[in-house]
């Protein structure tokens, strides 16, 4: 009796070794699944935390409200009284990104457009390869274009002194940032169910006014979390504005003044202070600021594009 | 198997709204039509029937020639509308889509405002003008009456439309295509997506629309041939098997394959 059972067992062992181990991988792939799907938010919080805390020291000691964001001085090094005012940076910033923008949207939409509703096989598959690779070039490779090729052309073309300035800036940026708003433009433009374009046809309406009276209607969430994309990456790009801005500290009042972008100062700047300084700090209280405007322009972006899909 | 000749007893004098000869349509290389010819009578409704892929919506699909959106369809033969070859290169396409309104399976209420979406048609053939607010007022109540959803719909004229249900939805898909005075609707198996009560509303919407329209409407379900239509076309393989009088086409078919199909032994 007994040795016949004990026959049996050990094949329901090595049944229940079996179980056990495929139980014991599928909790290993959870877990390791379940910490991928996480980390991206511990990172995230992670370099909260660590510019936070680079930057609190002069939250909390030097940092005057008013001064910070309504005194265009920026004076990290002076001798008789720092002055930390980024008003001149935030309007640098600002008037690049606009430019950028004014560049990009027609560019980006008209591309969208056409790749979208109008190209078709082979060459669609062509201009979509190469708008990807359009975004693939790397920032510094635009900075370059900006400092050797644009400069001297804006010089000669105006008559102005400098070449580095805003308008340098902007154009190239809004270049580097229309790849991007191309492919989501495009994905916005081809969400567009088609039988709203047959619809259309239908009742005699020609290819533009179906685009204009319905397609570009029903995809404009879509088209703005494009353009709002767009603004973040401007915002957040570094090296090509600090390249093509001509860096120097100044409201400009027109597209010819050279200006400093916020993330170029921290570039530019950080690597020169010593650590724990008030300028160290001012440093990483840009950071701050800039992490704020980015996460809400992409939460922004975020929420109009999902409006799109749920009306 | 070519069309039949006239009906005996069928005024020839009587005006046609579509006729085609030796129509043939290939999709690339698959042939979907051959040489249908047909005359369709004006002011009545004529329904088409036969099974899946037999072409009837192919054809429905030419006469307003939606189907070269595809852009690998090519077409031989004739298609007269209203007297016209629409086939003609000189014919603008704008203007045969003018005259002939089409309806289709799925409703497809453009995603803008009920009132926008009557007007659609009407603000395209009219490019340039604007019409007053009243005048427009006037077109969509009128539109919208003719496919009773005026009581319905008109307090909230300026809602999206594709939030209609989709009875409505089809309602309205047909009262936007009245503004611009078509001659001929075609309507793709309209009532296919819709409940039994909806298909009801409808159908009888379309038989109050006869008349003064003439209505060309590709079917699935026999039943509605039969009580919804004046005239019936069988077709099978992408050809016309049988044009009759649907009365007579259900009680005494010509052909074997018409009695087949209507009897449910095919398809």
């Amino acid at each position: 009796m007994e040795q016949q059972s004990r026959q049996a067992v050990p094949r329901l062992d090595s049944d229940f070794d079996r179980l056990n181990r495929d139980w014991y991988i599928d909790k290993a792939v959870q877990v390791l699944v379940f910490l991928g799907g996480i980390s991206a938010i511990v990172f995230i919080i992670g370099i909260f935390v660590f510019i936070t805390k680079e930057g609190f020291g002069f939250l909390v000691g030097d940092f005057n409200f008013r001064e910070f964001f309504f005194s265009p001085n920026w004076r990290p090094t002076s001798e008789n009284r720092e002055t930390f005012g980024i008003l001149a940076l935030i309007a640098g910033t600002a008037s690049v990104t606009g430019l950028a923008m004014l560049v990009a949207i027609p560019f980006s939409l008209g591309a969208a457009v056409f790749i979208a509703e109008f190209a078709s096989g082979k060459t669609r598959e062509f201009l979509k390869v190469t708008v990807e690779l359009l975004a693939a070039i790397p920032s510094v490779v635009w900075g370059f274009i900006g400092l050797a090729m644009m400069n001297p052309l804006i010089i000669k073309t105006f008559n102005v002194p400098v070449g580095l300035n805003v308008l340098n800036a902007g154009i190239i940026l809004g270049l580097m940032a229309a790849p991007i708003m191309t492919s989501i433009a495009e994905d916005a433009l081809k969400a567009v169910p088609d039988r709203y374009r047959e619809a259309a046809e239908a009742m005699g309406a020609t290819r533009w006014q179906v685009i204009y009276k319905v397609v570009l209607p029903a995809a404009k969430n879509g088209l703005l979390g494009a353009v709002l994309l767009g603004v973040g990456r401007g915002f957040g790009e570094t090296m090509a504005v600090l390249m093509a801005t001509g860096h120097s500290i100044n409201i400009p009042t027109s597209v010819f003044d050279s200006v400093r972008a916020l993330t170029a100062t921290i570039a530019a700047e950080l690597g020169e202070t010593a650590a724990g300084s008030s300028h160290y700090q001012a440093l990483f209280t840009i950071g701050i600021f800039l992490f704020v405007v980015t996460f809400i322009i992409n939460l922004l972006a975020d929420l109009v594009v999902r409006g799109v899909r749920k009306g | 198997m070519t069309a039949m000749a006239p009906i005996p007893g069928r005024s020839t004098e009587r005006s046609l709204a579509i006729r085609t000869s030796k129509l043939n349509l290939w999709y690339g290389t698959f042939q979907a039509l051959f040489d249908v010819d047909l005359d369709i009578r004006q002011g009545i409704i004529t329904s088409m029937i036969g099974p899946s892929g037999c072409g009837k919506s192919t054809f429905l699909r030419s006469v307003n020639r939606i189907n070269e959106r595809l852009g690998y369809v090519r077409t031989t033969g004739t298609i007269d509308v209203m007297g016209q070859n629409i086939m003609d290169p000189e014919v603008e396409l704008v203007q045969v889509r003018k005259q002939i309104g089409m309806v289709f399976q799925r409703p497809n209420p453009l995603p803008i405002s009920i009132r926008d979406n009557v007007l659609f048609g009407h603000r395209i053939h009219n490019a340039g003008k604007r019409d007053a607010r009243s005048e427009e007022d006037g077109i969509v109540e009128n539109a919208l009456q003719t496919v009773l959803l005026w009581d319905k719909v008109k307090d909230k004229l300026d809602k999206k439309a594709t939030a209609l249900s989709l009875e409505e939805q089809q309602k309205l898909c047909i009262a936007r295509l009245l503004p611009v005075k078509p001659g001929v609707l075609l309507m793709d198996e309209p009532c296919s997506a819709l409940d039994p009560k909806g298909t009801e509303a409808v159908e009888e919407l379309i038989w109050e629309l006869r008349g003064e329209y003439t209505i060309l409407i590709v079917t699935h379900n026999m039943a509605q041939a039969r009580r919804a239509s004046e005239e019936c076309i069988f077709m099978l393989m992408g050809k016309v098997v049988e044009h009759d009088d649907t009365g007579q086409m259900f009680v005494t078919p010509k052909h074997k394959e018409t009695a087949d199909y209507i009897e449910g032994r095919y398809g």
